[in-house]
């Protein structure tokens, strides 16, 4: 079935096809339609799930890695201030072993408080144990949540995995969505098998225990970091199984027109589609330019980064994220994974943009792609840059303008 | 008062489930309640725990507990009950679990999650009607942390952060009041050292589905300053003097389940503890001794009044 649904239905159909038991919930924007969906199928009769709203994130998320230590499939979503409320539950069901599906839906955090997408909240998350998929279309969006269980119930793996799509951009837009059957999908996720760890009465086990001193502590988080670095290859295996059945190939890391290409963009979500539209635009233009999009972020698929960059000249890495002090967070990253391979090495130009929903526009994209060329020739990257242009100054003049009038009682300031 | 199979101490269950050897404390008043809980409970029982105490109970590869245990954190275990309790539901409804694997979900915490960090997901769960029983061993302090003030400290105790010569400036805060206004259909307190009363109330409880608590006072000679051998007599001091009521909370009604006919002077259980000596040395602070037996006083007159109305 072909449906336009926004990247919040397609994330509901996702949970839906994968036939989850249990859907502990809490709204927040802009989340709440994936969790209202479901809650209509399961209103209506249409979807046999139990769905409780809990009272905070920190709960739901405890109720969500309690129930799949049980032993049924859940699913969970959130957004944002509620990720972060979350935060301390997020390392503790990694650290059980509970492998579920949140869908996070990215959302800028406070201070300001805004409701518009960037990535801080979901990077924050980057070290907490949960596996991350970054959507950048609709589609994605619904078959990355299938997946998403293939990779959190494989035997080698057994983690939860955080699938993120961004606030607006996808969450409320609508795009064709090939919704597939049940029973094509029932085959591609069979029932979640929890391998005998699942509490059971004549059965004991003691989850979440106490250790004193650092080796058994170090023993069980290498545990986790083993098991996340085998999702790369679950995530091969599972991604072809996908393509197989459904005929949608995915990859760790998409390469957009990056074969002959000197200069690529690097970045995640939905504003990568932005770029592949600037991308074409420049090939037209005679550039050879191509864009690189992280699927797959937790792992980070290192060696497929190093095959796309091998050969590329320059990499214009642009972070919807900041970490203010040291700057763009994949930018940091990056440079990271390719600091020991032989030279010569991509120059890497650090871009920080599209913060708060802030739009990216081609002429941007346009400029990002001069720089980083420049940069290239040049052997050696510019200071990072802050994207923010004349029109986006005098905007902020008159809100200042405005703020000002208000303290001063209309005094022109 | 219901019928009951606890009629004396001799009826008191022989076979003790919870295993030996713990982290804990000697003397600890948290683990008598727990040791008698759980004879009572029985086997088929999963305990999920926020952090306090007796999350030391569970440190690999060791575990006291005939089966499962669950730590969760310090203001979520409520919300990991609802989860084990709604997978367990879902599994029986799916048939996918045969009802002899089911397990009694019962969160253990102390005050400092009880009274504090945990409220707001225990009053969620009493809200969506959990199935669950709640065992709060309150030893009135952040224990494991070496007894600073809790939301849970009496007036006037000294505690790691209350040292000055009043004690701690608050008034301990009425969990049993605050479970009570949500109207579950069952609140206790109860007392390790107050054995028949306690194992009545479990009875009790067990008969009952949805939202129980059981909270206990729990006598702690490292945070409160006394011997460990006198658990048990700071336990049923705690009682006598009226400081510690023992009561319940069942179909919309306060019951006393043991009144003090004669109660002693609250200073008979206030002297015997460490972290009341500054209210005796150098010399009694007067004021502030009357201050609390006038407030134990209050509560025990005014229930004295209502009982009066209600016999009218």
């Amino acid at each position: 079935m072909r449906a336009m649904i926004t990247g919040n239905q397609a994330a509901a159909w996702g949970a839906r096809l994968a036939a989850i038991d249990y859907l502990p919930a809490f709204p927040i924007t802009p989340q709440t339609e994936i969790i209202e969906t479901i809650a209509q199928w399961v209103e209506n009769g249409e979807f046999a799930c139990r769905m409780v709203t809990l009272e905070s994130e920190h709960s739901m998320i405890t109720a969500a890695g309690a129930a799949a230590a049980t032993g049924v499939r859940v699913f969970s979503a959130t957004s944002s201030q509620g990720l972060l409320y979350a935060m301390e539950m997020l390392y503790t069901v990694a650290g059980w072993r509970a492998p579920f599906v949140l869908a996070n839906v990215s959302r800028g955090l406070a201070s300001p408080i805004t409701l518009e997408p960037d990535h801080n909240d979901v990077l924050a998350a980057r070290d907490c144990g949960f596996l991350q998929l970054h959507c950048a279309t609709c589609q994605e969006v619904l078959d990355a949540v299938l997946i998403a269980y293939r990779l959190a119930e494989d035997a080698q793996v057994r983690l939860p995995v955080i699938v993120n799509l961004d606030g607006f951009y996808l969450s409320f837009t609508r795009e064709p969505v090939q919704i597939p059957a049940i029973h094509q999908v029932s085959k591609f996720l069979p029932p979640f098998d929890s391998l005998g760890l699942k509490f059971r009465a004549g059965k004991p086990l003691s989850d979440a225990m106490a250790v004193l001193g650092g080796t058994p502590y170090s023993y069980f988080r290498y545990q986790n970091h083993l098991a996340a670095m085998r999702a790369v290859n679950a995530f091969t295996s599972s991604a072809k199984a996908f393509g197989d059945a459904f005929g949608r190939h995915y990859q760790a890391i998409e390469a957009y027109r990056c074969d002959d290409a000197d200069v690529v963009f690097l970045m995640i979500g939905s504003f990568a589609t932005k770029a592949k539209a600037a991308v074409d635009r420049l090939r037209k233009a005679g550039q050879s330019v191509g864009l690189v999009r992280p699927f797959l972020l937790r792992p980070f698929p290192v060696d497929d980064l190093r095959k796309i960059l091998d050969g590329k000249r320059g990499v214009a890495v642009v972070d919807q994220n900041l970490s203010p002090g040291t700057g763009g967070i994949l930018h940091k990253e990056l440079a990271a994974h390719l600091y020991d391979v032989p030279d010569p090495r991509p120059v890497l130009v650090s871009f920080v943009g599209g913060l708060g929903g802030r739009d990216i526009s081609n002429d941007e994209f346009y400029a990002m792609a001069d720089v980083t060329r420049e940069a290239s020739e040049q052997g050696r990257p510019p200071p990072p840059r802050l994207l923010f242009t004349r029109q986006d100054w005098r905007e902020m003049r008159k809100l200042q303008a405005i703020a000002h009038a208000r303290q001063s009682g209309g005094a022109a300031p | 008062m219901t019928e009951t199979r606890f009629k004396s101490m001799k009826d008191l269950p022989a076979r003790h489930l919870l295993g030996t050897g713990t982290a804990l404390c000697s003397g600890c008043g948290g683990l008598e309640v727990l040791h008698e809980t759980y004879d009572l409970l029985g086997e088929k029982t999963i305990f999920i725990n926020a952090a306090g105490c007796m999350t030391l109970l569970s440190v690999y590869p060791y575990t006291p507990f005939e089966e499962s245990w669950l730590y969760t954190s310090m203001a979520s275990a409520p919300a990991g009950a609802q989860g084990i309790r709604d997978a367990f539901d879902i599994l029986l409804a799916k048939g996918r679990l045969s009802p002899g694997e089911d397990l009694q979900t019962v969160v253990l915490t102390g005050d400092g999650a009880a009274y504090g960090m945990g409220l707001s997901a225990t009053s969620g769960a009493i809200e969506r009607n959990l199935d669950f029983l709640y065992l709060c061993y309150d030893n009135e302090g952040y224990g494991n942390t070496g007894q600073q003030t809790s939301a849970a400290t009496p007036y006037g105790a000294r505690t790691a952060t209350s040292h000055g010569r009043r004690g701690n400036p608050g008034l301990k805060k009425d969990l049993f009041a605050i479970w009570a206004a949500h109207r579950p259909p069952y609140v206790a307190t109860v007392v390790g050292a107050e054995p028949l009363d306690l194992a009545r109330k479990i009875e009790r409880a067990q008969k009952i589905r949805g939202p129980r608590l059981i909270l206990a006072l729990a006598p702690c000679p490292t945070g409160w300053g006394y011997n460990p051998e006198q658990t048990v007599e700071i336990g049923k001091l705690a009682v006598r003097t009226g400081i510690w009521p023992l009561k319940e909370f069942i179909d919309g009604k306060v019951v006393h389940t043991k009144i003090p006919k004669q109660r002693l002077p609250v200073t008979d259980y206030l002297q015997r503890q460490g972290r009341f000596a500054h209210l005796f040395t150098p010399k009694p602070n007067e004021p502030l001794l009357q201050e609390i037996q006038a407030r134990v006083d209050a509560y025990w007159d005014e229930l004295a009044c209502s009982n009066q109305n209600t016999a009218d």
